[in-house]
Order: C-alpha cells, then sequence, then structure tokens
C-alpha cells in the first residue's frame, strides 16, 4: 500500500518520504498494519505536530534520545546544534530509524567509505575569499591566457612602434591617457615615440611617465600653430621626425601612427601583425557636426554612409582598388579653420593613422626594400600623407578584412587656444574658494571660519571662466558671469588634491 | 628470377613499414598529448573485426512502441540505449549469424517512461527486463547455454540495473537477480557499491552533439573565469535542508564559497552556458542524487579542466581514459578547501591536463554522434566488450544446470509486463 502511495506522489521527484519511510517501512511489503506501525503513525503525527509549533524537527530529538546508538555514520553533536549556525557542523545524524537498516545495509556495503544517508554541511570557519588565494589563481588564469594567446593569437609578434605627435594643452591629458590605456593592454612589445611640439615639458612627461612603457620622447622646436591647416602640417613633419628616429636607431617592428585623439581597439594591434611592407586599415570618422546636421541629413544622406570610413577599398576578389576618403563637400564652407571656431572639425583626406608601415622599409641600406616604396631621404618638402612614402600607391596591402573592419577612431576634440588648466592638473596649494550658487536647493551655509583667499585669484580665473567640471564631489555650480563675482561671501572650503 | 622475388619481398616489408607511421593531422594546431590509458593507448582503437555482436529482435512494444509513444526519450540523458541499438543494427559488427556471435544484445528501452516532467519512472523497468529475458530464453538457445554471460544490456538509469532513483532503495534492491551474470553497460560507477557490479561498463551520458556543436566560439578567446558551476545546491523540493542531496557536498560549496569572486556559481540556468564553459578554466562536476552527471561530458567537450567532487566514483572508460591525469579528483570532505586545492595546483600541471583535454580523441570518445564516427563511445564500448574476449570456458554451463534464481527479488517484478 504504501508502495503505490509513493507512485502516486512522484510529482516531487523524491518526495518527502524519506521520514515517512522511516518506521513505517519495516514492514514494508506486507499491507497488513501491525500494531507497531500504528503506533509509529501516531506518535510521528503528533511529534510532527509539536514541529509545526515549535518551528524544528521535533520527531529527531526524540528518536536522538531514545535510540542514542553510536551509528557508523557521521558523527553527531548534541541537540544545540539542530538549531543552524554558521560554525562548523555537523547536523544530527541520519534517519535514526536506519537502526532497523542496519543489519540490511551493512552486508550489501563491504568496506565503502561512502554511507548513504544524512550528512553534515561543511563549513569552514571562516567561509570568505583569501587574498592570497585569489592573487594565485589571477596569476594561474594569466598563465592559461598567455598559452592560449601563443596557441591560437598571432604566432612571432613583431615589436609595435608607435608615433605619437601631441603638444601641451587641456586636453591632452585626457587624450594621452587614453592612448595610453590602449597602448598598456597590447600584448606585444611595444616602442612609444612621443614627439612634442614646443620641446619636451614635464606636463607630457608626467603623463607618459605612469605608462610603464618603453617611450621616446623628442621635443620639435616649433609651436603648435592656431589653424587647423597649419597645425595638421605640422603634425606630419612631427610624424616624419619620428620616422628618422626610427631609421636612425634602426627600430625593428611595425610602425603605426596613433594620434592622441584617437580611439584603437585591441583587435587592431593584432591585425597590424600581418602587414608585410606597407598597409592601410579603415578608420571612422566621428565627425562632430555642429549646427550642419540638418542641412548635411537632407542632400547627403543617400550618398555617404552615417558614420563615414577612410581606408582602402577593394574590388570582389579582393584586391585593392581604391580608397575610400572623407567627403567634404557637404561642409564646405562651414568647417573650422582656427581652433576656437565652433565648427565642424575635418579631418584630412587620408589621415596618418590609417596606416602601418614596417619600419625595415625606413632603414638606409634599403636592400630589403621593394622598388615601390621611397627612400625617407629623398623626400624634398613635407608630405601630406603616408601615400607619399610610395612610389606605387596600388601596391598597398590593405588589412583587417579587406578594409571591412573599422578599427579605429578619428575624432578630433579640443579645448580653446586660451583655455588653461592647473599644471600636471595637481591643485597645490588648495582651493579657497568662494562661489555661492545660485540655483541650488542648499541655502547658502553660514559664513564660517577665516577669509583668505588672495593668492588662489591666478587659478580661480579660468575654472569659472570655463565653468569646466571641478574635481571635488561637492554642490553643481552654475555657470558663473563675471558681474557676479563681486558678491562673493568668503568661505573656506578646501578642494582635495588629485 | 630469384633475386627479383628477393626485391618484391623487400619492397612489400618496406611499404608494410611506411603505411605504420602515424598519419600527420593536419589542420590542428594546438598541441595534444597522447592519451594512455591502463588499457594501454586504446582510444584509437577500431573495434570492427575483433568481435561479433547479435542482435535480438524483439517485438516493438519493448522498443518502437516505448520509443512512439514519447519521442521525449530520444533527448534527454538516457537516451544512450536507443542510439546504441540503431548504431548496431547498422553497424559492420553485427552478424546475423548467431552461432558465430561473441556477444549479443537485446535492444530493450527501460528507461522510456516519462513523467510529464521528463523524469523516467523506474517501477515498471524490472518488470519489462524481466519479461524480455524470459523471452529471450524461450525462443533461442543462447541465453541458456551460459544464462547471459555473454549478453549484454545497457542500463543508462541513475544506479544502473537496481532500478530505482533512491539510493537506499536502490541498494536495497540490488542489482536484478536475472542479470548477475551478464555484463552491464550503464552510466552510474561508484566502487564498493551494491549497483556496480565486476565487469561492468561505465559510459559517458548522452549530451547531444550537434547543439554543443553550434554554440563553440573562437578558441583564442581568453579563458577568464576561474571555477564555473550552474547547477542545484540545495534541492529545495526533496530535501530542504540539505544533507541528504549530493551528501551535503554541493551545499558545502555554496556555503563556503558564494561571495568568492573566482568562483562564478549560481543556480541560473543562462542562455549562454555553454559559451561560459569554454571561457572558464576549472568546471566542477559535483555528484547530485547520482554521482556522475552529464557536466563531465560537457566540461570535456569544451575544454574546461573537471573537478569531480564525488568518493569513490568510476569514471567513464576508466580503464581507457586516465582521467587522474585529466580531471581533477576533491574529496567531499575537503570541499572547503576547494580554493586552495585548486590555487595551489602547479601551472604546467594544468597546461598539461588542458593540452589532454584538447586531444581530440578524447572529446570523440565522450559523445553519440548520429551517425557514428571512429573513436566515439559506441566504438569504445565496442572496444570495452573487445577487451573482455574471448569468453572464459567456464562460462558455458553444462546442459541441464541452472545458476540463476528466477523467483528472487521483491514480488512486484515477478508480475508479467
Amino acid at each position: 500500500m504504501k508502495l503505490s502511495a509513493l507512485q502516486q506522489s512522484y510529482i516531487n521527484r523524491r518526495s518527502y518520504s524519506f521520514r515517512s519511510s522511516g518506521p513505517l517501512d519495516s514492514s514494508s511489503d506486507t499491507a497488513i498494519k501491525s500494531p507497531s506501525a500504528i503506533f509509529w503513525l501516531i506518535f510521528h503525527g503528533l511529534c510532527c505536530l509539536i514541529s509545526l509549533l515549535l518551528g524544528y524537527r521535533f520527531s529527531r530529538l526524540v528518536f536522538f534520545f531514545l535510540f542514542s546508538t553510536n551509528f557508523y555514520a557521521s558523527p553527531f553533536r548534541p541537540t544545540a546544534d539542530l538549531v543552524r549556525t554558521l560554525d562548523v557542523h555537523s547536523v544530527l545524524s541520519n534517519n535514526p530509524v536506519a537502526n532497523l537498516h542496519l543489519p540490511l545495509i551493512n552486508k550489501t556495503l563491504t568496506n565503502s567509505r561512502v554511507v548513504v544517508g544524512r550528512h553534515g554541511i561543511r563549513i569552514r570557519p571562516w567561509p570568505h575569499p583569501d587574498p592570497v588565494e585569489v592573487m594565485k589563481a589571477h596569476r594561474i588564469i594569466e598563465i592559461v591566457q598567455k598559452e592560449q594567446r601563443s596557441q591560437f593569437g598571432v604566432k612571432d609578434p613583431r615589436t609595435v612602434i608607435v608615433v605619437t605627435p601631441t603638444y601641451v594643452r587641456t586636453f591632452q591629458a585626457l587624450h594621452l591617457t587614453g592612448v595610453m590605456h590602449s597602448l598598456m593592454l597590447v600584448p606585444h612589445d611595444l616602442v612609444w615615440i612621443v614627439v612634442e611640439a614646443g620641446g619636451v615639458s614635464n606636463e607630457t612627461a608626467s603623463v607618459i611617465a605612469k605608462s610603464g612603457l618603453k617611450t621616446i620622447h623628442v621635443g620639435f622646436n616649433q609651436r603648435m600653430p592656431n589653424s587647423w591647416d597649419k597645425r595638421y602640417k605640422l603634425e606630419s613633419k612631427m610624424r616624419v621626425r619620428a620616422l628618422r628616429i626610427i631609421r636612425e636607431k634602426k627600430l625593428d617592428g611595425i610602425v603605426m601612427f596613433a594620434d592622441d585623439s584617437n580611439m584603437h581597439s585591441m583587435e587592431l594591434f593584432d591585425e597590424i601583425q600581418n602587414v608585410k611592407w606597407f598597409a592601410a586599415v579603415s578608420v571612422g570618422i566621428l565627425v562632430n557636426s555642429v549646427n550642419t546636421d540638418q542641412m548635411v541629413d537632407h542632400k547627403a544622406e543617400e550618398e555617404n554612409p552615417r558614420m563615414p570610413v577612410q581606408g582602402p577599398a577593394c574590388n570582389a576578389s579582393n584586391m585593392l582598388a581604391g580608397w575610400h576618403v572623407f567627403n567634404t563637400l557637404p561642409y564646405a564652407g562651414k568647417s573650422a579653420v582656427h581652433i576656437d571656431d565652433r565648427a565642424t572639425v575635418l579631418p584630412r583626406k587620408l589621415e596618418w593613422s590609417g596606416f602601418v608601415l614596417n619600419s625595415r622599409m625606413l632603414w638606409k641600406d634599403g636592400g630589403d626594400r621593394p622598388k615601390w616604396i621611397r627612400d625617407i631621404d629623398t623626400l624634398e618638402g613635407d608630405i601630406e600623407s603616408p601615400l607619399g612614402l610610395v612610389n606605387d600607391p596600388s601596391m598597398v596591402e590593405p588589412l583587417g578584412s579587406c578594409g571591412r573592419q573599422v578599427l579605429l577612431w578619428w575624432l578630433r576634440v579640443e579645448a580653446r587656444v586660451d583655455s588653461k588648466f592647473p599644471p600636471r592638473w595637481v591643485i597645490d596649494p588648495p582651493l579657497e574658494i568662494t562661489v555661492p550658487s545660485k540655483r541650488t536647493p542648499w541655502p547658502d551655509a553660514p559664513p564660517e571660519l577665516h577669509a583668505n583667499e588672495k593668492p588662489e585669484m591666478g587659478i580661480q580665473e579660468p575654472i569659472e571662466k570655463h565653468s569646466t567640471k571641478r574635481t571635488s564631489g561637492s554642490k553643481r555650480r552654475s555657470k558663473r558671469k563675471h558681474g557676479t563675482r563681486t558678491d562673493t561671501q568668503v568661505l573656506t572650503r578646501h578642494s582635495e588634491q588629485n | 628470377m630469384e633475386i627479383w622475388r628477393w626485391v618484391f619481398i623487400g619492397f612489400l616489408f618496406l611499404a608494410d613499414f611506411i603505411v605504420k607511421i602515424e598519419p600527420f593531422k593536419l589542420g590542428r594546431s594546438q598541441p595534444t598529448e597522447r592519451i594512455s590509458g591502463s588499457a594501454g593507448d586504446v582510444l584509437e582503437d577500431d573495434p570492427v573485426g575483433r568481435l561479433k555482436v547479435f542482435v535480438y529482435v524483439l517485438p516493438s512494444k519493448y522498443n518502437k512502441k516505448i520509443l512512439q509513444k514519447d519521442p521525449r526519450c530520444l533527448n534527454h540523458m538516457f537516451a544512450a540505449e536507443i542510439f546504441m541499438h540503431r548504431f548496431l543494427l547498422s553497424s559492420p559488427v553485427r552478424t546475423l549469424n548467431p552461432e558465430e556471435a561473441d556477444w549479443f544484445y537485446t535492444p530493450v528501452y527501460t528507461t522510456c517512461d516519462l513523467t510529464p516532467n521528463g523524469l523516467p519512472l523506474p517501477f515498471k523497468s524490472p518488470r519489462m527486463m524481466r519479461s524480455a529475458i524470459q523471452l529471450i530464453s524461450s525462443n533461442w538457445p543462447y541465453w541458456n547455454r551460459t544464462e547471459g554471460a555473454d549478453h549484454f544490456f545497457l542500463v543508462p538509469h541513475d544506479f544502473g540495473a537496481c532500478f530505482h532513483y533512491q539510493e537506499e532503495k536502490a541498494i536495497e534492491r540490488g542489482i536484478l537477480p536475472l542479470l548477475q551474470r551478464a555484463t552491464l553497460v550503464q552510466t552510474f560507477g561508484q566502487r564498493n557499491h551494491v549497483c556496480l557490479k565486476e565487469g561492468s561498463i561505465t559510459i559517458p551520458p548522452y549530451a547531444p552533439p550537434q547543439k554543443m556543436q553550434t554554440h563553440l566560439i573562437p578558441e583564442k578567446t581568453p579563458r577568464s573565469i576561474f571555477v564555473y558551476f550552474r547547477g542545484l545546491f540545495y534541492d529545495v523540493g526533496n530535501d530542504p535542508e540539505g544533507g541528504y542531496y549530493a551528501r551535503g557536498a554541493r551545499a558545502a560549496v555554496w556555503e563556503n564559497f558564494k561571495d568568492n569572486p573566482l568562483f562564478d556559481i549560481s543556480t541560473e540556468h543562462p542562455t549562454t552556458y555553454y559559451e561560459d564553459m569554454q571561457r572558464a578554466v576549472f568546471c566542477l562536476c559535483p555528484l547530485g542524487w547520482a554521482p556522475w552527471s552529464p557536466r563531465l561530458v560537457e566540461a570535456v567537450i569544451f575544454g574546461c579542466i573537471p573537478v569531480i567532487i564525488a568518493d569513490d566514483i568510476v569514471l567513464p572508460f576508466a580503464d581507457a581514459i586516465p582521467w587522474e591525469e585529466i580531471g581533477v579528483f576533491v574529496d567531499e570532505k575537503d570541499v572547503p578547501n576547494l580554493d586552495t586545492i585548486l590555487t595551489s595546483i602547479p601551472p604546467e600541471v594544468i597546461l598539461r591536463k588542458q593540452r589532454l583535454l584538447a586531444n581530440p580523441s578524447m572529446k570523440q570518445a565522450m559523445l553519440f554522434p548520429q551517425p557514428a564516427q571512429s573513436g566515439d563511445a559506441f566504438h569504445q564500448v565496442l572496444n570495452g566488450l573487445a577487451r573482455k574476449l574471448p569468453h572464459d570456458r567456464s562460462v558455458y554451463l553444462k546442459p541441464g544446470e541452472r545458476v540463476l534464481n528466477w523467483t528472487a527479488g521483491p514480488v512486484g517484478d515477478l508480475k508479467p509486463w
């Protein structure tokens, strides 16, 4: 009878028959209910009711006291452990009515150390991560990943030589740190050549020093001019200067141009390992259209894709057929000429950053160099794009599945020429500012302590002018006009040093 | 003319020698290692020609009709019994002449009686098996000749031929008395357990090969998860307090490591389960209600080192596959120290295990592909059967001699099916 009940209640896979199977199965297959079975049934029901009231398994307690022989099973503890605690506990041993099953099980389980029944849940005294173990695990993961890279990644990776022209300005820290972090993630050997307009400065040096990469920091003695046109020309000159350095030092590897305002993907660094002599990748151009959106959209929607791409164009047989260049027509007359113009900044026809060279083509003894590449020393004047280095542009190798993958993005965002920023972005001595906010819900705090803010005037100025975000997390300030400066109440505030 | 004969013979020797050289494995860039178990380098053995199997033709109520009633049987983890039947029907080891057969196969699908949830009910299985054996013993003389010693049966259920899902009940029942002399091919394996008899062949549970194939990700994706597990820790429906389910081992894993960032463990069912396994270094394979689980197969296919937490477990094809060198075995009592154990494995050992797992013959041996390919689990079963040949003289009984007790076992089993 019990068996059929089991079958019917099979919706739960192993029904709650553990407990009920105890005393009642002693007379397993017989349908006759012996008086002891009835007694156990009533007793068990009573214990269940008491358990409901008390909240734990009362029947276990009773059985434990009644049948307290030493079982072969896991060691048991006094009944206080029935209440769950978090230290190492072995819950009370298995169903004590297993007693009746003992002779049956013992004869079939010969010298097995695995026992059926209830076991304790082992918890160690401090079940939390151990930092030493965590570090060891991370080292193991690093080793596994290195092995994976050596098997499935690029075989025999060559050194990557990165050429970056830069100069000191407000947004330099932003851009340069971005490029620096990308370069720090590259798994191959790297040499970073930073050419700085206006000479070597501490600003740039301090940013670069944090990278831990091998860097060559060179100065260029002209200052950056203010018009975009002249800037591009100067940057080209700076890059050629870097190429000459590579030539002098006979650096071996792959040369790529990472402008500090660009964004690079990690696949780029794996893809450029495929270059033989001179290759091109596709660059996504993120043009910051200012006020020209409506005009551009109407006319040029069919011709231009949403985000234009500069790079090699291939025909059906994956051979280089031409170049995608940036269409400047929609922006004719509306593009920015000077740095401060609030107009769209346009890229050149073909950006330097979309080209990758093998450094050996720059070396003096051009024995290996193919005929279609010019020697740098034969360059008269400046070159506008690296295509000026080749005699035959059709020999350029397209990378990134023939230009279909966009592996880096061009974006030019710069602050005004006269925008100032704290040197090395360290505010020293600490600010003592005095600006009451105009539109906040907080009432103006009462004047607290002393008032001395004279020496900080020089640094205060540009911050108020540009309403750039302050680094100390505090109330938002609204834009300030010059007139209200006379109303400043004197408060002391300490802003944190960076 | 004599000299030409000798030249010809010399040439034959040379050709024979060259042909024996291993074919160069093209297209496999990852270095792998050869797998040698205690039975030698046998994963690539070909059983064709080494044994002959005779397949009894039973009335369709034992196989086809059951499958028609519930086609879900083809997709669950016990589907090996059905696919083995199909494989043997069209395999070159099959013989239609029972006199020359070394092994006899009885196609009876005992694990195909499913609940609405998809779990197999074992209650009728003993009677079904018994009825099938009665049939073959009365229609063919081969059963009585050896009382089943040269017959093999597939019993992929939780506890094999004990035909119950609860371990206590299964132990109580023991292996079906009629199968005492037959060879059992089962997924359950635990040393010194009633339900694993001497000479059984352990097979992996069925895992759908096409489904796993479609979830492969590029091999250069870096493995960034340290330990991965998805599944239950507490079986709330049947054992809410814990302690019975998995002998408390899964609950211990949860309690000790639930806030450990290295252990990506939870009870969720993500759609990216297979992809995540390929991004993990270790995959936990703890016991559940029974010690075996399809996680082992999945871990091997996806190159994740299996961490086996099941005391005394016998893994599939244990004589052909050196599991000690491939997986990590952790005693249930050592589960609280799992993180220490795993981080103290030397990196060279870990890389070696990954190389062994990358061996394609290892992955192939865990699968039941349709149609069958060389080196897969079907062939490993046949290899295992072939290794047991030739049968000992003593299994052939003298006429009139009886060993099996046809009335042993619980009364309920004796009812006809």
